[in-house]
């Protein structure tokens, strides 16, 4: 039951629960402070800044930014003017959640899928062994699939950008190769494999004799996460997960803040 | 936004005024990016966060404000050792939060 006197919030709210992206764009300065246009992808926007013409640019604008899954502040002419400043607009984006592919049904996984859960990721497992593949074992991820992964990469591959991860915890060469370098073929922004260094070197070589090339390498975080001394599949979650953000924001280095300096909240 | 939908709902449903705050910039360091948000409702509960925990306290003051007066309002929290009691941010950044009636 929504709130008659709440209709704009009402649809962001549906659009947000159902990982729909909506982006909600408010006048913050100027005439009719307070106003909003609610846009999204596919349907007509809602509401209004104030003037048809400024309504059109913002629309055109949001868009752009909710790609990203950027937010921040435009300024327009009333009538959506570039370079004037009579309306300052917040532009809010909620992109859908990024997605974590993990291949492999292992203790490993469910650890981390949890913590991936916690970091707001859409959470898929992978494996073609139907007795390991279980919702029962995996209760935390949003979609348990029997299949083998290239199978899978074949499928959703082009779903894949740049915020999402793949994470391949099998290590296998039977089930690993064909995941990897279906993987390479995507847009995916990180892709870690799991293995000691043994395994790692083994499946470099198999990898290289499937045509991976040295960009190809440069893409993959094997053996996967940071070096944390992780022994725990739950330790091993965080050390992957943080490989991840480092990769997103730049910060190569797993050193303690303690022996770094520089702001501890990059922009 | 994402994590104060079911904390608005309920109250909605129980009738209850709301105004929300929501960080829209940033200048220098900042924990929490444009689009962190928090609600209080009229009885002075308080969901979500728009810092560290620094100036969520003044935050609550002045949504009470916007609640009583429907009044919309852009505020601004800045660095707090040039006064030492003032509310402000320990980091050095500056956040500009804009807070309005939950009526739209």
């Amino acid at each position: 039951m929504s709130d008659e006197s709440t209709p704009l919030y009402n649809v962001l709210a549906a659009a947000i629960r159902a990982e729909e992206p909506v982006a909600l764009a408010t006048v913050i300065e100027g005439p009719n402070t307070g106003a909003k246009l609610l846009v999204t992808p596919d349907d007509d926007s809602m509401g209004t800044l104030g003037t048809a013409g400024l309504d059109r640019v913002v629309e055109r604008d949001v868009l752009g930014e909710l790609a990203s899954g950027r937010s921040g502040i435009r300024h327009y002419g009333e009538n959506g003017e570039a370079r004037e400043e009579a309306v300052s607009v917040f532009i809010e984006s909620f992109a859908a959640p990024p997605q974590m592919l993990i291949f492999g049904a292992v203790d490993f996984t469910a650890a981390l899928g949890r913590v991936a859960k916690i970091l707001g990721y859409r959470v898929t497992v992978c494996d073609a062994r139907p007795i390991f593949a279980t919702k029962q074992r995996f209760p935390m991820a949003d979609q348990v699939v029997v299949d083998w992964p290239n199978r899978l990469l074949e499928d959703v591959g082009e779903s894949l950008g740049p915020r999402d991860a793949v994470c391949v915890l099998t290590h296998d060469n039977k089930f690993d190769v064909p995941a990897i370098t279906h993987a390479l073929d995507t847009e995916v922004g990180y892709i870690g494999v799991m293995g000691s260094r043994k395994t790692h070197d083994n499946r470099s070589k198999r990898l290289r004799e499937a045509g991976v090339d040295d960009a190809g390498f440069e893409r993959l975080r094997s053996p996967i996460g940071l070096d944390l001394g992780a022994r725990t599949p739950e330790e091993t979650a965080i050390s992957i997960c943080a490989e991840i953000i480092a990769l997103r924001t730049g910060r190569t280095a797993p050193r303690p803040l303690r022996d770094t300096d520089g702001a501890i909240h990059q922009e | 936004m994402r994590e104060l939908l079911n904390d608005l709902d309920r109250w909605q449903k129980k009738g209850k005024k709301i105004a929300v705050a929501r960080v829209i910039d940033l200048e220098g360091s900042g924990p929490r990016l444009p689009g962190a948000a928090m609600a209080v409702n009229e009885d002075g509960e308080v969901v979500g966060s728009v810092s560290g925990g620094c100036v969520e306290g003044a935050v609550v003051v002045e949504a009470l404000e916007v609640i009583e007066t429907g009044e919309r309002r852009t505020v601004t929290f800045g660095y707090s050792d040039d006064e030492a009691f003032a509310v402000g941010l320990t980091c050095g950044g500056t956040i500009h939060l804009f807070l309005e009636p939950l009526d739209w």
